[in-house]
């Protein structure tokens, strides 16, 4: 019994000891990828990202092979590594603490700012613009602004996915509700007609009105879609003051409980509701979700609605840095440069809208999109993509995140005193922001 | 290992240098040990004096810095408000556990270790979620709990409008406890059970000649014979219990507010979120620290309490 009981005893204080190696001393000192030497014998790359669609892993291999082929001398093969979406910032992290890097990874933005600015990343812009035919200046200066830092590229924005309202018209036409696109093109499309529209469909059907995907009352980065109708922010630009208490985000936050816990429009704690199986008549999402429908109802895509202070574009962004860490940075930087350059940018752009200004056409994204039109894919992506605002992101995005969800659950139930919480969740964070 | 000296052949020498026999002896028990003593160095010891040197260091592992930091983790325990909420957490959880797995069990296991018809099918279907996977059996659990769940579906059939069990401050907890108690219920009713079978009839059947009722049986002779087992029992139950992880991750994420951030789902955080692993560290040696004296303390007040040792 002793020897059983001291092991698991052991054991349970070994939790995190377990899964963590040694790892090197070093520095935060930001490093630039350099002009790729011919190494040794060719290398293996390495590159993470959170899909596992099979046809998208076989394009990001089509287009390696072919840089395998082109540079024998450089690289032996290089290989994607899926990570569930869900664990990825956390797996990737855990890969650097056992001193185990991939070469280069998808990165989510809003933590794109902790990883700029801790030196993980190498600086890929003169990789990139010394690349041939590369064509930098090609690339949307706003949709780089995240990455940069110094003057340097820390990761190239691969994806940039406008955030869109996807309708269940079969649901709310059985509402006897006004269409979403009329309304959108006589410019009434707000987000009080969708509260409206919602809470008829879903007392109609019995089913839920408007789901913000992924929210869930855990991801409340997630409603920066909808506060940003009201020009509202978590926290101040420079990333040091608490907003949450701003009158903007106090009038956001009354929009969203009033419409969850007053008119049933949008689906209480602990309900689940996926619009894409018919279980809710609108949901904000992003457009690279259109590939989950089918033909089992009617549906619209259509912009993101306006709020009291107009109409503001969200995109989620995603990219692709190197990690300073990796074996061979330098081979991995060429690789990007491979990787994102114009044909093959516009062989991507099938999955992720690209940055690039003269591939940003609805014929161009129209052909990798068979189930939107042409005018839907100018409305939301190509219109969607100029002047967007992306999610919140901050250096201690992390810890952020876990502290305003610890709040903000106490604002997630029907006698809640909004602007109460809110102090409450600026209490709480003001010692990380001033950090 | 004296059997080869035995069976020697006559006209040898019938004895070999004690020397020699001791070294051989000391070879071979060391050899047979070995698997076991280096599997407990390479996984035991050196993790636990690794993450006590972690637990000394600054360690950001994206800027890939490792400073030395002297006690400033320990220090910063001292006023972590977040830590204290996951210590009072983990100590309402650990309880609640024990109080109702341990005598669930054991009434579960009185109840089953009577002669009638169809205890058989009972063991089994209460020992069957031990070896249901964990992860597996939290997250059909978590659909059964949601607002909109099986659980709040069969008892509107009943008129009654159930809570929102992992959303409420109060029910988030109970419903983690509970869901675990089911998953380990089983495994110390088979543990009971044994101990059950094993108190001699014949001690039973004196005491109820001297007049003693069910429960005064059960009391003054059934309890105190067992009670190596319940010893065993409760230890086991109160390091699984801090232990626990996947339940929090799977069913409430920590929340609602902090409520179920327990110690290991608070180190995970650190860790894994925040990418602090020196005080990550630092809370693992806590968390080793109170594992070992909570047993510790079991194992000494034992004499008090345990009737006969196994």
């Amino acid at each position: 019994m002793i020897p059983l009981t001291r092991r698991r005893g052991l054991a349970a204080g070994l939790v995190a000891a377990t899964a963590v190696g040694l790892t090197a001393c070093g520095s935060a000192d930001q490093q630039v990828a350099g002009e790729p030497e011919a190494p040794a014998e060719p290398v293996s790359l390495t590159m993470t990202v959170w899909t596992a669609n099979e046809d998208q892993l076989a394009m990001f291999q089509q287009i390696a092979d072919a840089y395998v082929t082109a540079h024998p001398d450089l690289v032996a093969d290089v290989s994607f590594e899926a990570i569930p979406f869900e664990d990825y910032t956390t797996s990737l992290t855990t890969r650097l603490a056992g001193g185990n890097p991939p070469d280069l990874a998808w990165i989510l933005e809003s933590y794109a700012p902790e990883f700029v600015q801790s030196g993980a990343l190498v600086d890929v812009a003169p990789t990139l613009q010394a690349a041939e035919g590369y064509d930098y200046d090609d690339l949307v200066e706003s949709s780089l602004s995240l990455w940069e830092q110094d003057g340097g590229l820390f990761a190239y924005p691969f994806s940039n996915s406008p955030f869109a309202m996807f309708v269940n018209t079969d649901q709310i036409e059985a509402a006897g509700q006004p269409s979403p696109a009329e309304l959108v093109a006589s410019e009434s499309w707000t987000y009080d007609a969708a509260r409206e529209i919602a809470t008829a469909a879903a007392a109609e059907s019995g089913k839920q009105g408007l789901v913000v995907r992924d929210f869930e009352y855990q991801v409340w980065e997630n409603l920066s879609t909808v506060w940003e109708g009201w020009d509202a922010a978590p926290w101040s630009e420079d990333g040091t003051q608490c907003t949450f208490t701003d009158p903007e985000m106090v009038a956001a936050m009354s929009w969203i409980h009033e419409a969850t816990f007053v008119d049933g429009a949008l689906p209480g704690p602990g309900t689940t509701a996926d619009f894409f199986a018919g279980d809710a008549a609108m949901t904000i999402t992003q457009i690279s979700r259109a590939s989950a429908l089918d033909d089992s109802f009617a549906w619209d895509l259509l912009p993101l609605p306006a709020g009291p202070e107009g109409r503001q574009n969200v995109i989620g962004q995603a990219g692709i840095g190197v990690f300073a860490q990796g074996a061979n940075p330098e081979v991995a930087a060429d690789f990007l440069a491979w990787f994102t350059n114009p044909e093959n940018a516009e062989q991507l752009a099938t999955y992720f809208p690209p940055p690039r200004e003269s591939l940003l056409t609805a014929e161009v994204l129209g052909a990798a999109n068979p189930l939107l039109s042409e005018e839907q894919l100018q409305a939301v992506v190509v219109e969607g993509i100029q002047d967007a605002v992306t999610k919140p992101a901050h250096p201690r995005f992390a810890r952020l995140q876990e502290t305003v969800r610890i709040g903000l659950d106490d604002l997630w139930s029907a006698g809640a005193d909004v602007e109460s919480v809110l102090a409450e969740v600026c209490a709480s964070i003001d010692p990380i922001l001033a950090d | 290992m004296s059997t080869p000296l035995a069976t020697a052949a006559p006209g040898q020498r019938t004895t070999r240098r004690p020397g020699a026999a001791t070294r051989r002896d000391w070879l071979v028990g060391y050899t047979m040990i070995a698997p076991q003593v280096l599997g407990a160095v390479a996984f035991v010891l050196v993790p636990l004096v690794t993450v006590a040197w972690y637990s000394l260091h600054e360690w950001n592992v994206l800027a890939n810095t490792f400073v030395f930091a002297g006690v400033d983790n320990y220090d910063r325990m001292l006023a972590d408000p977040g830590l204290r909420d996951s210590l009072m957490a983990s100590l309402y959880f650990s309880i609640g556990l024990v109080l109702l797995n341990v005598s669930l069990a054991l009434l579960l296991a009185v109840l089953l270790n009577q002669k009638l018809p169809g205890t058989t099918t009972f063991r089994t279907f209460f020992f069957s979620p031990v070896v249901a996977s964990l992860v597996a059996w939290t997250i059909v659990w978590s659909f059964l709990l949601q607002d909109d769940g099986g659980i709040n579906g069969f008892l509107a059939t009943l008129g009654i409008q159930g809570p929102n069990w992992l959303r409420g401050e109060g029910t988030a907890m109970l419903a983690v406890i509970v869901v675990q108690v089911f998953k380990n219920v089983g495994l110390n009713m088979i543990l009971f059970l044994a101990a059950l079978q094993s108190v001699p009839e014949e001690i039973q059947e004196a005491a109820r000649i001297d007049g003693a009722g069910a429960w005064r049986r059960f009391r003054s002779i059934t309890l105190p014979l067992i009670s190596p087992t319940i010893l065993l029992v409760s230890i086991l139950t109160i390091v699984g219990s801090l232990e626990v992880f996947a339940q929090i991750a799977v069913l409430t994420g920590g929340g609602p507010g902090n409520s179920t951030t327990v110690l290991v789902y608070y180190l995970y955080q650190q860790a894994f979120r925040f990418n602090e692993f020196g005080y990550a560290s630092a809370v693992s040696v806590l968390l080793f620290v109170i594992v070992l004296v909570l047993t510790l303390i079991q194992w000494q007040t034992r004499k008090r309490w345990v009737f006969d040792e196994v």
